[in-house]
């Protein structure tokens, strides 16, 4: 195996519905469910995807949502906006971790 | 050539599901034409632009062009039938010599017309009086336009040609096309700028209007969503980035049997710059003409024996039923 990820994958994904077909199909109802239009519009749940595939690091979703936000009309200008919010919210999240140091130090020192 | 684009079409190495077959499971098999409301007269190949997806490979340098003699036998057709739509498109169909004679003739006959304009013909000096010609006969524009930012539009229609674009509407929009109660359509096209399918119509539409407007004055009526097919130059780019096959399964994936039923080849004549007939431009461009016993040249057309023919199908079909379906009037559900 030369790489952990395969693009081919990510046609394969219903697979994961051949065991316990029950749970995946719960999963496909509500993952469809979440991505209609609603208070939110397609496009910019798309983004949201985009972000949160990058924070989580998935190449499968990144590459999916790429797509995906392209098709809804989406631009490189905008996707790449989204894809910092989810890295200013990573460096954030680092960050305000901080303030736990800050804490620990506190009570140790005199 | 089109022998070798239907050959990476049908080749087993990449095989899809076969079209034919899809069709069959959704009761459309075989496809047949509901009436000629629309005839489409490609009167060649000739264009001022180069485009990186273009369907019919146009170019300065196509000498393929309509003469007058085929034109006659075009505007003859026509006059044998009711169809309302005359539908002009190339190449750059307003550098055909022929063209305002197609859409004088074709308004005499009582005709609307459409002609499928690249915008920056109409900056040609050869063509300054064109924007009046047009609004003049009222000549309904469809123009294309794939996005709404230079940088994607340049990298599909070539260096420089958003500019002349906005600049070509603003004209028509001093002419009154694309505003409200003037009776002068002007519809863009959007096109996908790479291998992914187009957004939902209304919602590209939208922001189209708003950011023309914000960042150029301009206006215009509706937004046509268009699939580009996997043919000619955009089959070329599909097989050079290695994106042939992940395309191909998206449109037969998104494969929807109510865009099916509406395609526009069921609905539309198309005439070749050399008179022969095909049922769509794609067709035309894969050198897959009319059959089943259909007249295929346009000095033999009789309305009866093409009105209902059946239509010639392929793998490239999958290119206009996929999703909301696509045309050349945008989506089709």
């Amino acid at each position: 195996m030369s790489s952990y990820y395969h693009e081919d994958d990510l046609a394969h994904f219903g697979e994961m519905g051949k065991n316990v077909p029950e749970l995946w199909e719960k999963f496909q109802d509500w993952y469809g469910a979440v991505f209609e239009e609603g208070a939110l519009s397609q496009r910019e749940k798309s983004l949201i995807a985009l972000a949160v595939a990058h924070a989580v690091q998935c190449p499968y979703c990144i590459d999916a949502y790429t797509q995906d936000c392209l098709q809804k009309g989406s631009n490189l200008d905008q996707m790449t906006e989204a894809v910092h919010v989810a890295s200013a919210i990573r460096g954030g999240a680092s960050l305000v971790h901080g303030l736990q140091m800050r804490n620990v130090t506190q009570k140790l020192s005199m | 050539m089109p022998g070798e684009q239907l050959r990476v079409l049908n080749s087993p190495a990449l095989a899809h599901r076969s079209f034919d077959d899809v069709l069959e499971r959704s009761g459309l098999h075989p496809l047949t034409s509901t009436g000629i409301e629309i005839l489409q007269i490609n009167v060649g190949k000739l264009c001022n632009q180069t485009c990186k997806h273009c369907h019919v490979d146009a170019g300065p340098d196509r000498d393929e062009v309509m003469t007058r003699e085929t034109a006659a036998l075009c505007m003859a057709a026509l006059e044998q039938t009711e169809t309302p739509t005359v539908d002009i498109t190339g190449g750059a169909p307003e550098l055909n010599p022929q063209f305002r004679w197609l859409v004088t003739e074709s308004k005499r006959l009582g005709r609307h017309v459409m002609d499928r304009c690249n915008l920056s013909v109409l900056l040609l000096p050869s063509q300054k009086d064109l924007g009046a010609f047009l609004a003049h006969y009222q000549v309904e524009v469809v123009a294309s336009l794939p996005y709404f930012m230079a940088a994607y539009t340049d990298a599909q229609r070539g260096e420089g040609v958003f500019d002349k674009s906005i600049e070509a509407i603003r004209l028509l929009n001093g002419l009154g096309y694309g505003r409200e109660g003037s009776g002068l359509e002007l519809n863009l096209v959007y096109n996908p700028v790479g291998a992914f399918l187009p957004p939902p119509q209304a919602s590209i539409e939208a922001d189209f209007r708003r950011e023309l407007l914000v960042r150029h004055g301009v206006v215009f009526n509706s937004l046509y969503t268009i699939t580009n097919m996997p043919i000619s130059r955009f089959l070329e780019f599909l097989l050079r980035t290695d994106n042939y096959d992940r395309y191909m399964q998206k449109l037969v994936q998104a494969y929807n049997p109510a865009a099916a039923s509406c395609v526009m080849c069921r609905n539309t004549l198309s005439v070749g710059w050399d008179g022969v007939l095909y049922d769509c431009d794609f067709n035309q461009m894969l050198d897959l003409p009319v059959s089943f016993g259909a007249p295929v040249h346009i000095r033999d057309f009789v309305h009866d024996r093409l009105d209902k023919r059946r239509i010639v199908t392929g793998q490239h079909c999958y290119g206009c039923t996929a999703g909301a379906g696509s045309g050349c009037g945008g989506t089709t559900v």
